[in-house]
């Protein structure tokens, strides 16, 4: 039982830092932009979708494929913020959102169902179903690459954020977009961009996804519900929020799998949840002052 | 695009029972009028169904409309039911047990269609069949096999298809009559909590657990998991020299066997109860090599060898192109919905769903593309063959029962993943 707790854990964390991936841009575009992105995981599946597309009919690895998928889906992001979300009336922002951004990933849906059909595909390479045996354990290779591609993504996203003049005008609309404008930032460009960026980084987590999971443009419905978990639990807006919430779900679903029920390991972590929301109603990471408008 | 008399008549009723006795009352009239109607030569039978078209089931929705759509093709071919061309009324439920009763009562009370087909699954099956229940509608269906199906005591749900409790009980009866030495000494049951998959297993594990086959992990897991690693990852910790999965699609099936792969474990034999009959589409999400050894029951496969399955079978292929293999057995339990509903319309000579479902109750002898079928008092179609098939060099083969000459010899123990 130890080691299978071990190999739960193990899983949890590797398989959480995929989750991060995908939430982080959920969560960066509410920061900035106080939109609660509902096409976040049709989004995760469009970025499948292409990786797929660029593997099966181009013949290139998923992980090169990125230099393609991720400017990609930055465009998409920036045109569905363009098209759609810049239209959204100020005062009524983040309740329209998640309408509009609903009608988004149905159109979404309905194009990749043309494209793609509603078959399930699934991302295949050498090092999908392959691992390396360390310590006893069987440590699958698309989980270990995935897990370092997410580091690095996020610890980008974080010196985006934190070590630039950009990052810096970001933090600003985030803390206050009233005062960001008076002191000359123009929120609304920092607002195109970052929803640009958070759309481009599930095109990460969308190929390591597509890559573990079988998937179709349904599946997205099943990823919103848990990716809005992780945020809510990491504090909306929080980038190391995103990824402790992801680790820590993943890690507690795993063990009570292993340990007691896999019945069990979804209502385990959502009493998790309300217990947590509870003491702290921002979240793990969440900061406890809303932003003004 | 309705019976103009059936309409009308429909309507006299409609009002006359909302005067009397409500608004409920009177869709109910309505509904049964419509059903029971006989109709003028020129009209066409309305068949109403509803279909997961988008969401869970979407792939297994849009099998299923195809064979629906096969079976119209050629009954209006060969001149129609009765002399009337038939037309589908196809709905999509977006695979939501509340939408699924939405829709029949739609088509029941608004579009007043002659008949309905039933939805892809057991668990939408089972509240729309309540409501054709109500409306007096026969309500033949090809994908609700579960014993949750027939639990409400309806008399009018009739499920072509193979009963699910018996599905695995053939290949559980093959692996304990094997010699000790070559028997798997353990088995371990994950199950998805579907009430298509969880009824299937307890029948199997008796069987393999008086053949002294130990059971070694006997788990339930929900039907959305967020990760099935590590649930794969505790059934590999086991050892267990036989998997039966409780599987209703392919990404899990997809799941289990990538996780195996990646823990370098393989049983002597995996056989799971959905997924691997999703032919292309299952082969395309675990790729090729990976497919081989891997087992489904099933009461059809493609390569079945039934005259009116052939026909289906290249009827198909030439429709949407790809190979035997590729075809989904869903087409076929559709398809065999229209044949049955088809005989049961002919021999009453109309489209009274009482005269059908007395019709359909009475023991009769009917034919489809899955086989014979006979329903027992419940609905079960008692006459319905039980096979397992499994996958060999990329093509689905039946391996079970090794008596029927179109078996051939089951691949045990399964080659590793990836040879």
């Amino acid at each position: 039982m130890g080691s299978s707790i071990i190999q739960a854990v193990i899983d949890g964390v590797l398989t959480g830092g995929v989750y991060a991936l995908m939430a982080a841009g959920l969560t960066l575009i509410f920061g900035v932009m106080d939109i609660i992105n509902i096409a976040q995981g049709i989004f995760v599946i469009l970025g499948a979708y292409l990786s797929y597309a660029l593997s099966v009919h181009a013949g290139i690895d998923p992980f090169l494929g990125l230099f393609i998928t991720i400017p990609a889906l930055f465009l998409i992001g920036i045109g569905v913020e363009w098209g759609f979300i810049r239209r959204l009336k100020e005062g009524d922002r983040t309740a329209m959102s998640i309408l509009v951004t609903y009608a988004v990933s149905i159109i979404i849906e309905g194009v990749l169902n043309v494209s793609f059909s509603v078959n399930y595909v699934q991302i295949h390479a050498w090092y999908v179903n392959r691992s390396v045996h360390l310590f006893g354990f069987y440590l699958p290779y698309i989980y270990l690459f995935g897990f370092a591609m997410a580091a690095v993504l996020l610890i980008a996203i974080y010196a985006l954020l934190y070590r630039t003049r950009f990052g810096a005008s970001v933090r600003a609309s985030l803390q206050d977009r009233t005062a960001a404008r008076l002191v000359g930032i123009d929120v609304r460009r920092v607002s195109t961009i970052c929803f640009g960026l958070g759309v481009a980084v599930t095109a990460a987590g969308g190929m390591v996804f597509g890559a573990t999971n079988a998937f179709n443009a349904s599946t997205s419905y099943d990823l919103i519900s848990r990716l809005l978990a992780i945020v809510i639990l990491g504090g909306l807006g929080s980038m190391g929020g995103a990824l402790g919430a992801a680790v820590f779900m993943l890690v507690l679903e795993d063990v009570v799998a292993v340990v007691w029920s896999p019945v069990w390991a979804t209502a385990v972590f959502f009493a998790a949840l309300v217990v947590v929301l509870s003491v702290r109603p921002a979240g793990l990471f969440g900061r406890q002052v809303a932003r003004a408008q | 695009m309705h019976g103009g008399i059936s309409r009308k008549r429909a309507r006299r009723l409609g009002v006359g029972s909302l005067l009397a006795a409500g608004a409920l009352a009177g869709t109910a009239i309505a509904g049964s009028a419509g059903a029971s109607t006989r109709h003028a030569s020129a009209t066409p039978i309305t068949i109403g169904v509803s279909l997961s078209l988008s969401g869970d089931f979407s792939a297994d929705g849009q099998a299923f409309q195809r064979g629906y759509e096969l079976w119209q093709t050629d009954i209006n071919k060969a001149g129609g039911l009765l002399g009337h061309q038939v037309k589908l009324d196809i709905k999509s439920d977006a695979s939501n047990p509340t939408q699924v009763a939405t829709n029949y009562q739609d088509l029941i009370s608004s579009k007043h269609v002659n008949l309905l087909f039933g939805p892809f699954s057991t668990l939408l099956t089972v509240p729309a069949s309540k409501i054709a229940y109500r409306f007096g509608y026969a309500f033949v269906e090809g994908a609700g096999g579960a014993p949750s199906v027939f639990a409400n005591g309806l008399n009018n749900v009739f499920d072509v298809s193979l009963p699910v409790t018996d599905n695995l009980v053939q290949f559980a009866k093959w692996i304990a009559a094997l010699p000790p030495s070559q028997r798997p000494k353990t088995a371990a049951y994950p199950t998805s909590n579907d009430p298509f998959t969880e009824p299937q297993l307890p029948p199997a594990e008796r069987i393999l657990a008086k053949a002294g086959v130990k059971t070694v992990y006997s788990k339930v897991f929900p039907a959305e998991v967020t990760d099935y690693t590590p649930i794969a990852d505790a059934v590999a910790a086991t050892k267990a020299q036989l998997v039966m999965l409780g599987s209703v699609d392919v990404p899990t099936v997809t799941a289990f066997i990538q996780a195996f792969a990646q823990q370098h474990y393989n049983p002597k034999a995996f056989i799971a109860t959905g997924g691997p009959d999703q032919g292309a589409t299952f082969v395309s999400a675990v790729g090729k090599s990976n497919t081989n050894g891997v087992m489904v029951p099933n009461g059809w496969y493609p390569g079945y060898n039934n005259a009116a399955s052939k026909k289906m079978v290249a009827e198909y292929i030439k429709k949407y192109g790809g190979t035997p293999s590729g075809v989904n057995s869903d087409v076929a339990e559709a398809y065999s919905v229209g044949q049955v509903v088809a005989q049961a319309v002919k021999a009453t000579g109309g489209t009274d769903n009482a005269k059908i479902i007395k019709y359909l109750h009475s023991g009769v002898t009917l034919q489809s593309v899955q086989g014979p079928v006979r329903f027992d008092k419940v609905g079960e179609n008692g006459a319905a063959a039980a096979f397992a098939f499994q996958w060999q060099g990329g093509n689905f083969v039946q391996v079970l029962p090794t008596t029927d000459p179109s078996s051939v010899k089951m691949e045990y123990p399964k080659p590793v993943w990836g040879s």
